[in-house]
């Protein structure tokens, strides 16, 4: 009964969420300071006709509340709006593009996973050796360096190797399947691993402290005193442990990753979400970057929601 | 707990108080990696600090052709405006490290404030406080950022107030949690029981009890304000008149230094950009290792796990 109740609470946390993330969206781009016509329509000297025809185009006669409620029929009809730069409805634009997102994200954070949480746990397990400094190293390094510069230094080793920007090859005639996906495995590697390894970097970090606290509890220590075999201790009651935490956290950080894209895709000019967020800042182009927004808040809410529900999951013990 | 009626919370208070003060020096002094963190973090801000006085070219100044390679005279070559890149990284040292501890002035003074309230006085305020950080840290921060910034226009205050307004739910929340342990300590009530007013008590109990795990939090978060200015200025929403590192680092990908060859316009800024950041994290992570007592049982790890007897819990580890 209090697993239903708990899952209850979550599900209302994320509608609520969600609402809310709507509302300051709404809040965001009509409530801002300066005349909205002015600044959405870039129209510097246009004739008092004008400015009135538009304010009726965009809606923006009518009064703030029925401005609101306006936009949340039309949300809930799935219409983001037209995008001033294309032209062309902003759901659309927003499919096209996650579809190209996704895969690269996958890819980098599968990789991230693998080699994080290998290393987290060597890095934990071997503390005060020089094998703790060295991954403990390469991790802090990995994670300071800013997202776009490390994707540069990729370029910069690995230009004229491997494609640097862009999806496909353009001057690729007809395809067959196999040279099509042999594109796409060349032009996806350095994206995905720049966001793989920045991310290995926070992996390693998060999966070592887990460890780091899970070899503090008592029940290590009563293992210990039983005389258990330190590999047994580690894999048995460890190990286990440490990777209930960093399964949520991934979970959690799979919404943030989606968004964190943004400038990876702007640096290989990948067409994903992030790249259509930087094009949209560049033209100001609002209708497009208010749907994007909400696309990118969606899904953080979506996959924190996965997140509880998978903690609740692998450790009943959880209900608030 | 064993009561001793005669003034316990005086003798604990003044301990207490001796073993947190001492805390974050000894704690720096004795980690290799917070010194190595402190003498570079010195090292880059005493370089932003006195900028206008040791940069060895005007900011302005052309020197050269654009993209001229390193030289004896410009040991790291010229920008893509004849600019000597010594001088426009010590420049945009001192902007960055501006925008970061000032957009974590902010961000502190928020989650502080929120965090500090919610822990000392609990109950309704709580409630309802945690509540909205729980709505702030679910919004992803940097597309909000993003779109906050595009709105409001690129301005160098703009970029602190977004990232200072985006950044304070770590810190509300891990403040939250200590300041809810230390209001129920002894001297804590009995200070109370005393009539001490809630400023006072938080003022004179509260903050120094928690001021190390505040200063751990502040130097990781100016860490992340420094990232995210980074970022921001990259996606072209940095202050065109404030040069940051940030904004070095955006000029040289947009100008094509890379396909130029002109590696010294690119590689120098993000090194320096990861160096601050690297510095900032290991010392706000050895404060926080030394803050949390189960960390420091950790010396069951692999190697010394049969080698070293148990070792009772030390005095901070209240």
């Amino acid at each position: 009964m209090r697993g239903a109740d708990y899952f209850i609470k979550r599900v209302v946390f994320a509608v609520v969420t969600v609402f809310v993330a709507i509302t300051i969206n709404f809040a965001l781009f009509r409530l801002a300071p300066g005349s909205a016509v002015a600044n959405l329509s870039r129209v510097p000297h246009a004739t008092p006709e004008t400015r009135a025809a538009l304010k009726k185009e965009f809606g923006l006669d009518k009064s703030r509340g029925e401005q609101y409620v306006l936009y949340l029929k039309q949300l809930a009809h799935g219409n983001l709006g037209i995008s001033f730069a294309n032209q062309q409805p902003v759901s659309s634009n927003l499919r096209t593009a996650l579809k190209n997102t996704i895969p690269m994200v996958l890819l980098g954070t599968l990789f991230a996973i693998i080699f994080g949480t290998f290393t987290g746990v060597i890095s934990a397990w071997r503390r005060g050796t020089a094998t703790e400094g060295m991954t403990l190293g390469t991790a802090l390094t990995l994670y300071a360096m800013p997202t776009h510069w490390l994707g540069l230094m990729l370029i910069i080793v690995f230009a004229g190797t491997l494609p640097t920007g862009g999806m496909s090859d353009e001057f690729l005639i007809n395809p067959s399947f196999t040279e099509h996906m042999q594109d796409l495995a060349r032009h996806i590697f350095l994206p995905a691993l720049t966001l793989g390894l920045v991310l290995f970097g926070e992996y390693t970090l998060i999966v070592r402290s887990a460890m780091l606290e899970t070899l503090g509890e008592d029940y290590i220590l009563t293992a210990r005193a039983k005389g258990l075999k330190p590999w047994a201790i580690m894999r048995k009651h460890a190990l286990r442990n440490a990777l209930l935490p960093v399964t949520t956290l991934i979970a959690l950080s799979l919404g943030y990753i989606v968004a964190g894209a943004i400038l990876v895709e702007t640096v290989f000019s990948w067409p994903g979400i992030g790249r259509a967020v930087y094009d949209a800042v560049l033209q100001r182009d609002y209708p497009m970057l208010q749907g994007a927004f909400l696309v990118l808040t969606v899904s953080v809410v979506f996959f924190n929601l996965v997140a509880d529900l998978l903690y609740f999951k692998l450790d009943p013990r959880i209900t608030e | 707990m064993s009561v001793v009626l005669h003034e316990p919370g005086a003798v604990e208070e003044t301990e207490v108080r001796q073993v947190r003060r001492g805390l974050v020096r000894r704690t720096l002094s004795r980690r290799p990696s917070a010194i190595v963190g402190i003498v570079l973090l010195t090292v880059i801000v005493l370089m932003g600090l006195l900028a206008p006085w040791i940069a060895p070219y005007g900011l302005h100044e052309q020197v050269g052709q654009p993209f001229e390679a390193p030289s004896p005279a410009h040991p790291l070559g010229l920008d893509d405006g004849g600019i000597d890149m010594v001088t426009l990284l010590m420049w945009g040292t001192r902007i960055s490290l501006l925008v970061g501890f000032a957009a974590t002035a902010v961000s502190i003074l928020i989650g502080g404030t929120i965090g500090l309230s919610a822990g000392y006085f609990g109950g309704k305020v709580d409630t309802v406080l945690m509540r909205i950080t729980d709505y702030f840290i679910v919004i992803p921060d940097v597309p909000l950022m993003i779109v906050v910034a595009a709105i409001w226009g690129p301005s160098i205050g703009h970029i602190i107030i977004v990232i200072g307004i985006l950044l304070w739910t770590g810190t509300a929340r891990v403040l939250r949690a200590q300041v809810k342990s230390v209001r129920e300590r002894v001297y804590i009530q009995r200070a109370r029981a005393l009539g001490a007013s809630h400023w006072r008590i938080v003022g004179r109990h509260v903050l120094p009890q928690v001021a190390p795990l505040l200063i751990a939090n502040t130097v990781l978060t100016v860490a992340v304000a420094i990232f995210d200015e980074t970022a921001l200025s990259f996606l072209g929403l940095g202050d065109p008149s404030a040069i940051s590192l940030g904004k070095v680092i955006e000029n040289a990908f947009e100008r094509a230094a890379i396909s130029s060859g002109a590696w010294w316009a690119i590689v120098p800024p993000g090194i320096l950009v990861a160096l601050i950041i690297l510095s900032c994290s290991l010392i706000g992570g050895a404060l926080e290792d030394a803050l949390n007592p189960r960390l420091r049982a950790s010396h069951l790890g692999a190697r010394s796990f049969r080698l070293r007897p148990l070792v009772g819990r030390s005095p901070e580890s209240v």
